[in-house]
């Protein structure tokens, strides 16, 4: 690891400023993802900012909006008696990722600023346009199945990145329009979830929208009609405590068996959360019905486009958003 | 058991030593390179050395129910520290890189991987190891069960796995088999001993006993 200079703010201000007036200085809470990637000198900061002694960890409801410091623990999170009673998704999302001793460490703002697991990003003996721009993608001719189907169409592949967003928490916080509210040189803004995470085009190296020093105060949830319908499905290639292939948050808003809203977002086949509008669409009005759900389904990969090694999403992401919107119906699927 | 390790032992101190005396020729050579108009206090201030360069940072921290101040390298992680510092090698280093499990230890009573913890984020904190789990003359009732169900072979994962099992109680999602499974998913064990660990754990659990 690089040297480095240790340095803890005593308040938010004061964070900002160390971090957005260095030319390579960085935050560090949980470290989960940091440390590793500073291990294996992908990242190199000169200063580091530790904020975990800022007054960021409170999770609080008030007038039908849930705000979650950007340093609660994902362990915290998952077990809050508000978010498992009105935001359910949210707390089953988390309980899928990572290990017990990693959601003890790993807090909400660093979640949504993880980087990808793709492993040439993490091999330095490989060119990755994330990790080194305009030095090539390894993944593209290389070992591709864990890799994106979507967001793929107008990027220039030779400068660009084919890798996926990790993080099953985030998943869940698009099908719930979460908005992050941030606080940086500008001053404070609120960003929806949509907008937060960046498709790579060509400047890979850029997972957010997040300016230097800009930090993460709270991601905010507005109550909602989900909370009895929702279910996260998440395919990884052992029973448990490892990255999705492909997830699947589903929220439904069912009334006399009939469908008012329905929410849909994906892990495991983006650069960023993917949110499934047309499916939505697709949902909406329809009375609950395993036909209803697969129609629906099948729109789902209509933009994908695959590589070498992981056409199999194509066949495989129907049947996950089926299976998850059955379960959050709570029907039994039937199969012919 | 932590008692018999003093707090600064010979081979941390000789590092500080090597550190200081690096500082100091650096500080020395960047002095005979300087042009003239730069001799002057700056110069001479250590502070001055260009970025990147990592001071030894002071820490206050509560290891098995001992304090203990230290003076550390920022780069440390706790999992080092605990073993090349403080000489409590029961915790082990599988992987060095938050995938493995074996390097689990209790901070403030909750268990993380301290291969991927900063010894110096860990100011003011109470850190068991395995080591203060249970006494030579006394077990724990998570390592006598680990050894009358066979919960181990070569024993390597053993101390994060026991430290692990007896958060995992605590926190209660130890009530079934399955959930064991899941919330221990995060201790590999590359001989294989799960059933045996999933049993030993959720005997404990069913025991009633006080982990």
């Amino acid at each position: 690891m690089r040297p480095f200079q240790y340095i803890r703010p005593k308040n938010v201000k004061e964070a900002v400023d160390m971090v957005s007036l260095e030319e390579n200085a960085r935050f560090i809470a949980g470290g989960t993802n940091l440390v590793d990637l500073m291990k294996r000198n992908i990242e190199t900061p000169d200063k580091l900012v530790d904020i975990t002694h800022l007054p960021l960890k409170k999770i609080e409801y008030h007038s039908g909006t849930l705000r979650i410091g950007a340093l609660a623990l994902n362990s915290d999170v998952a077990e809050h008696a508000i978010v498992n009673s009105r935001f359910p998704l949210l707390a089953k999302a988390i309980d899928a990722g990572a290990s017990g001793q990693l959601r003890n460490m790993a807090t909400v703002g660093g979640n949504l600023l993880q980087r990808t697991r793709c492993a040439y990003f993490y091999d330095t003996a490989f060119p990755c346009n994330k990790r080194q721009l305009e030095t090539g993608c390894a993944a593209v001719g290389g070992i591709n199945r864990m890799h994106a189907i979507f967001g793929l169409e107008k990027n220039d592949l030779e400068k660009s990145c084919i890798a996926v967003h990790p993080s099953d928490m985030c998943v869940a916080l698009a099908a719930l329009d979460a908005i992050i509210i941030t606080f940086g040189p500008k001053g404070e803004r609120k960003i929806p979830i949509q907008d937060f995470h960046r498709l790579p085009g060509n400047r890979p190296d850029l997972d957010s929208i997040l300016e230097k020093g800009e930090l993460i105060l709270a991601v905010e949830l507005k109550s909602n009609t989900f909370q009895q319908h929702t279910h996260y499905l998440k395919i990884r290639d052992r029973a448990a405590y490892a990255f999705a292939i492909v997830s699947a948050a589903v929220a439904l808003d069912v009334q006399q068996d009939q469908i008012r809203a329905a929410r849909v977002a994906l892990g495991g086949v983006a650069h960023k959360p993917w949110r499934l509008f047309d499916v939505e669409k697709a949902l909406a009005g329809k009375p609950i019905s395993q036909n209803t759900f697969r129609n629906a389904a099948a729109v789902s990969v209509a933009d994908a486009k695959t590589f070498e090694h992981n056409a199999f999403k194509i066949k495989l992401l129907p049947n996950v958003i089926l299976e998850a919107l059955m379960n959050a119906a709570g029907l039994e699927p039937s199969y012919d | 058991m932590a008692e018999e390790f003093p707090a600064e032992n010979e081979p941390a101190l000789l590092h500080e030593n090597r550190r200081l005396f690096l500082k100091q020729s650096v500080t020395l050579a960047g002095l005979a390179l300087a042009p003239t108009p730069f001799f002057g206090p700056a110069a001479l201030n250590v502070e001055e050395i260009p970025g990147g360069d990592a001071e030894n940072v002071k820490l206050s921290i509560s290891v098995n129910g001992v304090k203990k101040s230290l003076s550390i390298d920022p780069r440390v992680t706790l999992l080092d520290l605990l073993r090349e510092r403080l000489a409590l090698t029961g915790t082990k280093k599988g992987c060095d890189f938050g995938q493995c499990g074996a390097c689990t230890v209790h901070v403030d009573g909750q268990r993380v991987l301290s291969c991927l913890s900063l010894a110096v984020m860990q100011q003011d904190k109470k850190v068991v190891t395995i080591e203060g789990l249970g006494k030579l003359d006394q077990l724990h009732p998570l390592q006598e069960a680990f050894i009358k169900h066979d919960g181990f072979q070569c024993g390597y994962c053993t101390p994060g796995q026991l430290m692990s099992a007896a958060c995992c109680i605590r926190e209660g999602k130890a009530g079934s088999e399955a959930e064991i499974q899941e919330y221990m998913s995060g201790n590999l064990c590359r001989c294989g001993a799960y059933p045996n660990i999933v049993n030993a754990i959720l005997e404990v659990k069913n025991s009633g006993q006080k982990v």
